[in-house]
């Protein structure tokens, strides 16, 4: 290794040990500090691990993917190198090598999971060189013009053209974009999808650009459509259709708040598995995950085993994308789980914008007296990191007076009983690019998801 | 200068934070804090003993049903004599619920024992099997005019009050005190006993002010002020309980 290296490793390890001591995030600082002494730092490390890197990217689900990734790598005994969520960009892939690397410069994983932001993708993969790929999906968000998701799409392409010799990419086959990123590059391509119509939905809406064919622009016809534009289709003009998968599931069973069953096909062999996060999304961040590790090599019992064994660490938070905010929303039901979402939400960088949507109907419980069990108190103690929360919800003025004694600066609080208010006000306040954070108790979050589909802007979350 | 200081007592507090009830708590502290008082909680748990003239105000909640025979024991074995001293002698109580039915005279358990109380109020608590749970909305003469006092109630007891005891109010909505004879908690000197959860206080604040105004006067006289503070919120959640669940 050269010195200048080595360098550069000790100085952004220092780095890292200065911004944890301050109790700053420190997920990109150290990375960036390091390349600048030594530019080839990531490509230096990134070699070391064993079993090669693995890059997962796409819009949805990249969090979750990585999570079920690295706990099968566990299961399998791997020691993994694995980048935080959100420092996915050139210096947070470097920053997480730093972080795994010993003084001498020896990186610690015999693997490397790297979520991967999709614009990040050909300049991670030229230094990187990765072994093996995970494409989720290619979702449009609201704002994005005509063109903005073949862009995309395209920096995604870009980088596969960069992977090692050999390698190999997990593609998801219901998801027309991504499915045809198989035919760019020498990589060997290896399509996952769901084989079950029985969770497919009845009707297809029209009309979204991502159902036009990729090859020459015509609508789709669907057989079975899963989820927005994911599903079985195929073009009526010039035949472009979609890929029989390698990994997939062909039953789904018991789907409920607290997981999925499913039995999943892979070349290696078949098994089945409960998942313990919900949603059908998550069956296609399961199937992803099993793609890369068949992808890595790892063995089928590891592959079920980190399956089953992924659990959301927010509790039961979604992530939406709403116009250019991103929305995250997280159940509250109890003084316990309300505490665990207000620590997770402060755990996060940035600002802190918040509707909490407290409604006591016979599914929320009617007695909301647990309110004053939960600890506001230390949420009003760090309030100069609060933006604003509005109340909402046929308990809202209760929320608020409970803020009010928790110590929150009355110039914060808002009392906005209409949940779809509540929405709009929240989003309007929060800035481009910033988070909002929706809290309902059970019966709001049915209320509030129903009105974000109705606003038509349901980019419905994905991360778990 | 040096802030007037309030001792609060909060009996049993390893029993009563369920419910909320320790939402009381924060209220009262809050509301001093506002007055420029110094409040300082004491936390009295099971087997401690406690003289009761040292405190300006106790808050006495209740546990579950069965946890109500631990509590009954040790309140009456090494509190009840200095409590009930205190409270005739003014002492301002909150007591809600399982505090509530403590300061009667008895209790009679769903096996037909009965259980001896501290008897400090005339007042006795019969078990039933009908759980009396949901929003209550009384109207109480506490403060000259009536007034309405909005909470959650959650018990099966059915308390009776002997002749000479007023009750905290008059029930408009829910079952108070025996679902029987529409009567709501008592009231005797200071003393505050009510099955009202919610908690009682912070939709309530002129009950929270009413215990605390007795209580620094009891310590200071006129020499500490009791201005007022501003209830905007509080008034709008009690006002938004009365438009949801009032008689109309």
């Amino acid at each position: 290794m050269h010195l200048r290296t080595l360098l550069a490793i000790w100085t952004g390890k220092g780095v890292l040990a200065t911004t944890r001591l301050v109790g700053r995030g420190g997920t990109s600082l150290p990375g960036a500090v390091a390349r600048r002494l030594a530019p080839d730092v990531l490509r230096e490390l990134s070699r070391q691990p064993r079993h090669g890197v693995i890059t997962i990217t796409g819009t949805n689900g990249k969090t979750t993917t990585a999570k079920m990734l690295s706990a099968m790598c566990e299961a399998a005994g791997w020691p993994v190198t694995h980048n935080r969520a959100g420092a996915n960009l050139i210096s947070g892939l470097t920053t997480a090598f730093l972080q795994s690397a010993s003084w001498t410069g020896r990186v610690g994983g015999a693997v490397a999971l790297l979520e991967v932001d999709e614009a990040t993708m050909p300049r991670a993969c030229e230094e990187i060189r990765p072994r093996a790929a995970v494409v989720t999906n290619f979702f449009p968000d609201q704002l994005d013009r005509f063109g903005e998701l073949d862009r995309t799409v395209n920096f995604v392409g870009r980088g596969l053209e960069f992977l090692a010799r050999g390698a190999k990419v997990a593609l998801n086959a219901d998801d027309p974009n991504c499915a045809a990123l198989g035919a760019r590059g020498s990589f060997t391509p290896l399509y996952y999808g769901l084989q079950d119509v029985s969770v497919g939905q009845g009707e297809v809406s029209q009309a979204a650009d991502t159902k036009r064919c990729v090859q020459c622009g015509t609508a789709y016809e669907y057989e079975v459509c899963y989820y927005e534009h994911l599903g079985k289709y195929s073009c009526p003009r010039c035949g472009h259709r979609r890929p029989q998968p390698a990994v997939y599931a062909d039953r789904i069973w018991q789907m409920d708040s607290r997981g999925t069953n499913l039995h999943v096909v892979t070349p290696a062999g078949d098994f089945e598995v409960r998942l313990q996060i919900p949603g059908l999304y998550n069956v296609y961040n399961a199937l992803a995950a099993a793609a890369g590790a068949i992808a890595l090599g790892l063995p089928l019992e590891a592959i079920r085993k980190g399956l089953e064994k992924t659990t959301s660490q927010f509790g039961r938070m979604e992530r939406i994308r709403l116009a250019d905010r991103n929305v995250f929303m997280a159940l509250v039901k109890n003084a316990a789980g309300f505490n665990s979402v207000l620590q997770t939400v402060m755990q996060a960088e940035g600002e802190k914008n918040l509707v909490i949507c407290l409604n006591d109907l016979e599914a929320d419980g009617t007695d909301i007296s647990w309110l004053w069990d939960v600890d506001f108190e230390s949420l009003a103690s760090r309030q100069e990191e609060i933006r604003f929360v509005i109340c909402s919800g046929l308990r809202a003025e209760d929320m608020a007076v409970r803020l009010k004694y928790a110590g929150l600066d009355l110039a914060k609080l808002t009392v906005t009983a209409d949940l779809g208010e509540a929405l709009d006000q929240g989003l309007e306040r929060v800035q481009p690019g910033g988070i909002l954070y929706i809290l309902p108790t059970y019966t709001a979050m049915l209320q509030m998801r129903g009105i974000i589909e109705k606003r038509g802007h349901a980019r419905k979350y994905w991360e778990v | 200068m040096e802030r007037p200081r309030l001792r609060i007592a909060w009996l049993y507090p390893e029993y009563t934070s369920r419910y909320g009830d320790r939402g009381n708590i924060i209220v009262l502290v809050q509301r001093a804090r506002w007055r420029g008082l110094e409040p300082e909680v004491v936390q009295v748990g099971l087997g401690q003993r406690a003289d009761f003239h040292q405190f300006d105000l106790v808050h006495f909640g209740g546990g579950q049903d069965r946890e109500l025979e631990i509590v009954a024991e040790d309140f009456l074995k090494v509190k009840g004599s200095s409590l009930g001293e205190a409270i005739r002698e003014g002492l301002p109580v909150l007591a809600v619920c399982g505090g509530f039915q403590m300061l009667g005279s008895h209790f009679r358990t769903p096996e037909g024992e009965t259980l001896r109380c501290s008897g400090i109020l005339d007042l006795w608590t019969e078990s039933s099997d009908q759980r009396m749970t949901g929003n209550v909305i009384i109207e109480s003469d506490l403060w000259g005019k009536p007034r309405t006092v909005v909470g959650f109630e959650n018990h099966s007891g059915r308390t009776y009050l002997g002749r000479g005891l007023k009750p905290l109010g008059r029930v408009l909505r829910g079952h108070g005190n025996n679902s029987r004879d529409r009567m709501e908690g008592v009231v005797f000197k200071n003393c505050v006993g009510t099955y009202l959860h919610g908690p009682v206080l912070p939709k309530n604040p002129h009950l929270a002010d009413w215990l605390l105004m007795r209580a620094v006067q009891r310590r200071y006289g006129d020499q500490v002020p009791f201005p007022p503070v501003n209830d905007e919120l509080e008034e709008r959640a009690h006002r938004a309980i009365l438009q949801r669940f009032g008689p109309h």
